[in-house]
């Protein structure tokens, strides 16, 4: 158990001005960017400048969130294999867009996930439906981040309960850092655009990388390489024993003497398993990745490269979760946090204090670890507000209020006070939800774009029938399926757990809505399909053409 | 507005042409011969190590060497596969679809659809 009292206060001044550094960089960074955003396409896509190794960077930078980073290591720590199934469906998800649509968007689309949802359908409709998906999928995923980035606060600077910070307790800190992290983005988005996030991004993949990666090589090198001690040490200090290295103790759990509930929760288990290998390729702050890029090639490299940031990574904390089992103790992580979220910053110290000289070292480390976690906050963010104005100005302001007539300027203006307006708004809801538990915000995030905007992708790229009541069908069928469905479930009323915990309108037992959700929204497309009469097989030749072959490619 | 193309892009006439045409059939079935197959088998693959996770316990924790046990290296296969489909596919998109997509559209773009 280490001590933050002791040395809050250099551990503090460390990882602020570390992360003052972080923001400083990237701030410069992205006026040096807003110098060289003139056009829409330098605005939504970074001028299509960046190569594939770039873009691989910040996909990594925009996907890696605080809740891998910390999250994924902390269920390792606390609970052992389970969190490792979570990494593996996150990695597994990025073939579905190596293969099925990184190269078809990139070549067909030109802003938005509407732009080809919508190529050959009528298009106030489909931009109507993939602006709601976009802003709900992405406000979803922001508030779960920010509520969390305040949750760490008091953590990663170690205000103690009872103790404050330049005048400021445990709860005000939160709403500081919410509002604080709020503001950041918006500047990032309304001053950047999509070139000062990409920067924002690359500059936090470089950081996390390098954090993770010295923590695992110096974990395995403490056990000398050895990763069946490593994993021996861990189960025996996690005080979970044998059952800490297979799954079962967090997702699928067997309860004894009840044999439903058990069936319940390996459905649940199954559950989360679709959401998570379907999902990734339906988020729009993913998919607008692929149109900073100049070709589909490029795409193709972009994917490669995140793939291999991505998994890398995924084994990583797979070392730091075991490595904090082992080094740090269960009891101790969870005296600190019951979800183990700092088991990562608690593991920099144990590690700082084993090979950076004692004391000093380990709370110097501790402070560039929760540092870096900060800045993977920051960087998520921002991809996500820009998804959702540039959904806002591309799709619904220019293409269904103005049915096209907008110029770029009138596009871009919209599209920087969407930033500004999603942006507070995420804000306001932060500071509302702080005390909520709405980690599953991230599941259900994944769960809606698996749901929705998957189906209407893959019958866009490859079916020639489909029309614009499939699209619309599949996107709001999806996307209404999975919100209900986690509305009544235990995750938000009726149990221990729960967002609120003092009602309970649950009748929906699965705390993950993508088996359900998932066929709903692929039923509901090809329902929708057959019910209307449209069909336009000349602008599907050209979808075609263009997608496969990139001509005509913005 | 989202389907305004670049300056001397073909129309749709040369679109539909060239969907029937035969080396754009052979770059399709050469595309969906590749990407569906291989999508079913690695969400296959995937879903057994989940399935696997959720009803065969005793398995999954059967230990190989020392405390390392078919779970984690179940889990670890998945990512040796998701590394290795994606270096087959970068291979085989380069070599076989490439060429094909890119005679099409050099075709397309001076004209002669």
């Amino acid at each position: 158990m280490y001590e933050y009292a002791v040395s809050a206060g250099t551990q503090r001044g460390i990882t602020i001005s570390l992360f003052v550094v972080f923001v400083l960089i990237t701030l410069g960074l992205t006026i040096w960017a807003s110098r060289q955003t003139r056009t829409a396409t330098d605005f939504y896509a970074g001028g299509r400048s960046f190569t594939g190794f770039q873009n691989g960077m910040a996909i990594g930078g925009d996907y890696m969130s605080a809740a891998s980073f910390l999250g994924i290591a902390g269920i390792i720590a606390l609970n052992g294999y389970d969190g490792f199934l979570y990494s593996i469906g996150f990695l597994v998800a990025w073939l579905v867009a190596l293969l099925l649509v990184a190269e078809l968007l990139r070549n067909s689309g030109k802003y938005t996930m509407a732009d080809v949802l919508a190529f050959r359908m009528r298009q106030p409709p489909v931009r109507t439906a993939a602006a709601v998906s976009t802003v709900t999928v992405s406000i979803f995923y922001l508030l779960a981040q920010m509520v969390g980035a305040g949750a760490l606060v008091a953590l990663l600077l170690g205000i103690a309960p009872g103790s404050t910070f330049l005048g400021m307790d445990a709860n005000t800190a939160k709403v500081a850092t919410i509002i604080l992290i709020g503001a950041l983005m918006i500047i990032y988005v309304t001053v950047g655009g999509m070139k000062g996030t990409t920067y924002v991004q690359i500059v936090k993949a470089f950081m996390l990388m390098i954090g993770a990666a010295i923590m695992t090589v110096l974990v395995l090198w403490h056990y000398k390489f050895n990763l069946s001690s490593l994993l021996g040490d861990a189960a025996a200090q996690s005080g979970r024993g044998a059952e800490f290295l297979e799954p079962g103790l967090v997702y699928g759990r067997e309860v004894a003497d009840n044999a439903q509930q058990t069936f319940y929760n390996k459905v649940d288990l199954l559950s989360l398993g679709i959401a998570l290998v379907l999902g990734t390729a339906g988020l729009p702050h993913i998919l607008i990745r692929f149109y900073t890029v100049p070709t589909a090639r490029m795409a193709r490299r972009s994917v490669l490269w995140a793939i291999g940031i991505i998994g890398t990574f995924y084994l990583f904390t797979l070392a730091l979760g075991f490595g904090a089992a082992a080094l740090v103790g269960g009891e101790a992580i969870r005296t600190q946090n019951p979800g183990g979220n700092t088991a990562a910053p608690q593991l920099a110290n144990a590690l700082g204090v084993m090979f950076f000289g004692g004391e000093l070292g380990g709370v110097t480390f501790l402070a560039v670890i929760a540092a870096v976690a900060f800045a993977t906050i920051l960087a998520v963010v921002a991809g996500l507000t820009l998804a959702s104005s540039s959904s806002l100005a591309h799709d619904f302001y220019a293409n269904v209020v103005r049915r096209g007539e907008a110029t770029e300027r009138q596009e871009v203006r919209v599209a920087r006070v969407s930033a500004l307006v999603i942006g507070a708004v995420s804000i306001v809801l932060g500071v509302l939800a702080k005390d909520l538990n709405v980690a599953f915000l991230v599941a259900l995030a994944f769960a809606v774009a698996a749901s929705g905007n998957l189906p209407a992708i893959l019958y866009s790229l490859f079916w020639k029938r489909f029309n614009t009541t499939g699209a619309v069908w599949a996107i709001y069928g999806g996307l209404i399926s999975a919100v209900a469905l986690v509305f009544f479930s235990p995750v938000v009323s009726g149990s221990a757990t729960a967002m609120f915990k003092n009602q309970d309108w649950a009748w929906f037992p699965l705390q993950n809505p993508g088996i359900i959700s998932i066929p709903v929204g692929f039923l509901c497309g090809w329902l929708g399909t057959l019910l209307s009469k449209e069909s336009n097989p000349a602008k599907y030749a050209e979808l075609e053409v263009r997608s496969l072959t990139g001509v005509g490619a913005h | 507005m989202t389907t305004e193309t670049t300056r001397g892009a073909p129309d749709q006439a040369a679109y539909t042409a060239v969907q029937g045409s035969a080396d754009f059939a052979l770059l399709r079935r050469t595309l969906r011969g590749f990407i569906f197959p291989m999508t079913a088998a690695f969400f296959a693959w995937y879903a057994l190590y989940v399935v696997l996770s959720a009803y065969a316990r005793n398995f999954m924790g059967t230990k190989v060497v020392g405390n390392i046990n078919v779970a984690l290296i179940f889990g670890l296969l998945q990512f040796v596969t998701t590394f290795l489909i994606a270096w087959l596919y970068a291979r085989f998109a380069s070599r076989k679809l490439d060429p094909v997509a890119d005679s099409i559209r050099e075709r397309m773009e001076r004209g002669e659809a």
